[in-house]
């Protein structure tokens, strides 16, 4: 390999408080700018910051579910800037001491091309931190004029940093897809990429095998995983190109365009900002006690890591499925109910028709699990009348088919359709000795070591059957006779 | 009745022998014959108060009134006031009419006492003679070509005046005993957090701390007990129970052991000041009280922490004065940076421009260890040797100020004698200790003497029953300046 990519991603990650970090002032999405800024939001001479506990629960969620140690005492510190949507003219952030340290998190990369397989990988939390979020900038609101809407100031983030341990841009979605569904299924943050809900920067170098390093440039705000996947490739490739065009990468903060699928920088390192962190003497530092982390503890859910290992030891699941199951909360809730229906002996028929029919239906639909029009119970009832024999796999999809679009009872969906197989041997025997005598020649020509034909008999019974014949018992009954 | 105290104005207006309305009038009246030349009030609203009197007297009739109701209260203009200018001496507020009440003044509200007024203050309360006040100065009620003392030096001079009954101050190092020593009235800056800063404009944050000024230590007491208990709104605002400060007055002085600094009496101190200070000790021991020398070794380097940490906070709290929400905003300006660039420098005046710059500069990468932390660790070293010298000794007496009041213009140019103003006093701030001044005899230029007394974390009690028998046995307190 000629080049080595290395990315590191730090995510903010709006969390799902009703009020914001430092004020009562209401976090929802979508109001006319500016009636959410209250006095702490626009910054008034003389206000001060409180902290909202609901967040601090939800930093402790996240640390506990990366397996990461939560400091005893963490600090805020004031990040200083000016820019006019930032109405302090400093973001409240923590620098020194955050309140999640070191954790892990354990990814399914699903390689982007070619024909690789899946495998596993773990990537390190560096850290996670609590933060205010800024105000929005509304350029062109009037005539040549910024508009600043203070609705979304103050606003809790949780800015999760990892290592830089991720070498495709496979691996950083796979990662940032992980993520996401981690913050939601913990219930920290919506995740409504479109409302800024999840935000990734992506640092971004490449190296020689062997060599320390190179100079990494970060593409900030990148709010789509197909941007990232995109933008990511874009800059490796110009990375690589301007080095071996004799270049050097300049340390760099990049935008990406996803109209041009290009990134272009926004500030070299000369124009950094000397942010003059110090802590912020409005508030005092951060005390979790053990009590408080074993309350937030005893209201954590089962964990997707949890689940997956629980799907491959009890259900014989693989870790791809294990893995796919539990990509939202959702879906794993749907499949462990679809199994308390039909029994752990039938999870892998469960595992299957959700990852596929029921997953491809959703995607055709533009649906996420959450909006599935056919309920958990309706599913399992479905799964309950395979695995007991009454329908084939193509009568259920049948059955599917009607479920979706119309709703209903699946018993009543086969009686209706007809779709109940034919498992009565005496009459499956029968089927087969019409079909035999009717096809004397080939018959003949099957025992005369012609295998292949084995199917033709198959689909000719399946078809005098009218579909209904139960494809394990005739395919028995069709090799005892053929052999005959 | 001007120079009644708040406990004698209180039982007249209860006993209907006159009337807030006309007590209110009575120093407006006053206000409005002396404030051209004093300059002590910035804001008077005669109306405001005037119908803030009229409730108080309906409380009267009602006999639910309580101490204060119907006392006419300056109120320093740092205080956010709603519907009222509220400046902080600054030309960046020139313009801005508060939305709020600051948690001081919700409570005098309460109270039922009028807001007499807004009294000047050195600009953003940076400054010890009230030269910097984008108003002008304050003049000396006993001299008016000397300085009142600063940065509450338009309360104090309103004090001595007898232009209110009695005023709010904050003191960030000194702000309040300084002008209370140099305009020969009481002032006392309680323990760090006893008093909410919600709405009290921000200089530095750790340091900052509201308190009353006014003729005695009996009237200090009944002010404190309206100013302080807890505010969820102050992070750093102090759980504890309510307290009477008025309990301990009473008490006799035996066995008060007296701590007298080595260092409070050694080069620097003017001699006149040294021989007040030393009389008023001996009358403590008439009193019976004995004294015991003490050391505050690490006080020397108080002015030069102090000058690190509080330009450091005011650095990053006068940010959001940047022309964009309300304030001062530049009349040309050709882009943002621009915007920004010429609000402040129009917007502020020099001592301000200077600490942001100081602040600025202790806070930048590469300085930021070598200043700021440093300073944190001297500081912390300071409030040491207190927590060591209360093992010897009740209280701690010296000089407030190492002179009595300087002209106006004498220390302008040289900012550093400036700073040397408050050499007694900023350790207390660095410390988070109570102290307070009363006046103690006259100069050679026949000014005011402060006696500074500083008490031991939540003796504020403690130091107005020293107070107020010191008060009992001697006239200084009420003595009045000449000719008003």
């Amino acid at each position: 390999m000629k080049w080595e990519i290395v990315i590191g991603l730090e995510v903010h990650t709006q969390l799902s408080t009703n009020t914001k970090i430092f004020s009562g002032a209401s976090t929802a999405f979508g109001a006319e700018p500016n009636t959410q800024a209250d006095a702490v939001s626009i910054a008034l001479p003389g206000v001060l910051p409180v902290l909202n506990k609901g967040a601090v629960e939800r930093a402790i969620k996240f640390g506990l579910a990366v397996g990461a140690h939560i400091a005893p005492r963490s600090v805020f510190a004031r990040k200083n800037y000016f820019y006019p949507d930032l109405p302090k003219g400093y973001q409240i952030s923590q620098m020194d001491l955050p309140v999640v340290g070191k954790g892990a998190l354990t990814i399914q990369v699903e390689p982007l091309s070619g024909n690789a397989k899946p495998y596993e990988k773990v990537v390190r939390i560096t850290r996670a931190h609590l933060e205010e979020d800024a105000g929005k900038s509304v350029h062109g609101a009037a005539q040549s004029m910024t508009g600043i809407d203070l609705n979304r100031a103050g606003t809790p983030l949780l800015e999760i940093v990892s290592e830089p341990d991720m070498s495709s841009a496979a691996e950083a979605v796979s990662y940032a897809k992980t993520l996401h569904s981690l913050v939601r299924w913990i219930g920290i943050c919506d995740g409504n990429m479109q409302e800024g809900s999840f935000r990734c920067d992506v640092n971004v170098s490449v190296r020689r095998p062997g060599e320390s390093l190179g100079t990494r440039r970060e593409i900030k705000n990148l709010n789509s995983f197909k941007f990232m996947q995109q933008a990511i490739d874009y800059e490796v490739q110009w990375q690589i190109d301007t080095i071996e065009n004799g270049g050097k990468v300049q340390q760099a903060t990049i935008l990406f365009n996803p109209d041009t699928g290009e990134t272009r920088s926004m500030r070299s390192k000369e124009d950094a900002h000397d942010y003059r962190y110090f802590p912020d003497p409005d508030l005092l530092p951060l005390d979790i006690s053990p009590a408080m982390i074993e309350a937030v503890h005893a209201t954590m859910p089962e964990l997707p890591i949890a689940k997956q290992a629980r799907y491959t030891d009890e259900f014989g699941l693989s870790a791809y499925d294990a893995s796919s199951l539990t990509s939202s909360r959702e879906m794993a809730e749907f499949f462990d109910a679809g199994v308390a229906m039909v029994g752990a002996a039938n999870a892998k028929l469960c595992a299957n028709w959700l990852i596929g029919e029921v997953s491809a239906q959703l995607n055709r639909d533009g649906l996420d699990i959450a909006q599935c029009p056919i309920s958990a119970a309706q599913f399992g009832a479905m799964l309950a009348r395979i695995a007991d024999g009454t329908i084939s796999n193509s009568g259920a999809k049948e059955v599917f088919r009607a479920l979706w679009s119309e709703g209903g009872d699946a018993d009543a969906i086969i009686e209706a359709k007809g779709l109940k197989q034919v498992s009565d041997s005496g009459a499956i025997e029968k089927i087969v000795d019409e079909v035999m005598a009717a096809n004397a020649d080939k018959v003949a020509e099957y025992r005369s070591g012609k295998d292949k034909l084995f199917g033709f008999f198959v689909g000719a019974a399946m078809k005098a059957s009218q579909g209904k014949a139960n494809p394990a018992q005739l395919n028995e009954v069709l090799k005892k006779k053929l052999a005959g | 009745m001007l120079n009644h105290s708040l406990q004698q104005q209180g039982d007249a207006l209860r006993a209907k022998k006159i009337s807030s309305v006309e007590l209110t009038q009575l120093y407006l009246d006053r206000i409005a014959t002396h404030n051209p030349v004093l300059n002590a009030f910035v804001t008077v609203e005669s109306a405001k108060s005037l119908a803030q009197a009229k409730a108080a007297d309906a409380q009267l009739a009602a006999g639910s009134a309580q101490a204060l109701t119907g006392i006419p209260i300056a109120q320093k203009d740092i205080f956010c006031a709603q519907g009222w200018r509220t400046t902080c001496g600054s030309k960046m507020l020139d313009n801005f009419i508060s939305p709020y009440d600051a948690h001081v003044i919700t409570q005098f509200n309460n109270a039922g006492a009028v807001n007499l007024g807004k009294t000047n203050m050195d600009e953003f309360a940076m400054g010890s003679s009230n030269e910097t006040s984008y108003f002008g100065p304050v003049r000396n009620p006993w001299d008016i070509k000397a300085v009142p003392g600063g940065s509450s030096g338009g309360a104090a001079a309103a004090v001595a005046a007898r232009l209110c009954a009695a005023a709010t101050g904050t003191d960030t190092g000194g702000s309040i005993r300084q002008p209370a020593a140099l305009c020969g009235v009481t002032g006392i800056k309680p323990t760090y957090g006893t008093v909410s800063r919600y709405g009290m404009i921000a200089f530095a944050s750790s340091l900052d701390q509201a308190g009353p000024m006014a003729r005695s230590a009996e009237d200090c007491a009944l002010m404190l007990n309206v100013m302080t208990g807890h505010d969820p709104r102050d992070s750093t605002s102090l759980v504890r129970d309510k307290e009477d400060y008025t309990r301990e007055l009473n008490k006799p002085l035996a066995g008060l052991r007296i701590g007298l600094p080595r260092e409070f009496f050694a080069e620097g101190l003017s001699q006149d000041v040294g021989q007040c200070v030393q009389a008023a000790v001996a009358e403590y021991q008439k009193l019976g009280a004995t004294v015991v020398e003490i050391s505050l070794p690490n006080a020397k380097l108080a002015v030069p922490v102090y000058y690190v940490l509080a330009p450091a906070e005011a650095s990053s709290n006068l940010s959001r004065f940047d022309g964009v929400r309300y304030g001062y905003r530049a009349p040309d300006y050709t882009d943002l940076t621009d915007m920004y660039e010429k609000t402040r420098a129009q917007g502020f005046g020099e001592e301000v421009k200077r600490r942001i710059m100081i602040g600025t500069y202790v806070l930048s990468h590469g300085y930021y260890d070598a200043y700021y932390l440093q300073a944190q660790k001297i500081r912390r070293l300071i409030a040491q040797d207190f927590t060591e010298a209360f093992k010897k000794c009740d209280v701690i007496m010296g000089p407030t100020s190492p002179s009595t009041a300087f002209n106006l213009g004498e220390k302008g140019d040289d900012p550093v004698q400036m700073y040397l103003s408050d050499i007694y006093t900023i350790a207390v701030n660095l410390a988070g200790l109570p102290g307070m001044s009363i006046p103690c005899g006259t100069g050679a230029n026949a000014m005011p003497v402060g006696l500074q007394i500083i008490g031991d974390y939540f003796k504020e009690a403690q130091m107005l029953n020293v107070a107020h028998q010191y008060q009992l046995a001697t006239d200084w307190h009420s003595r009045a300046p000449q000719g008003l």
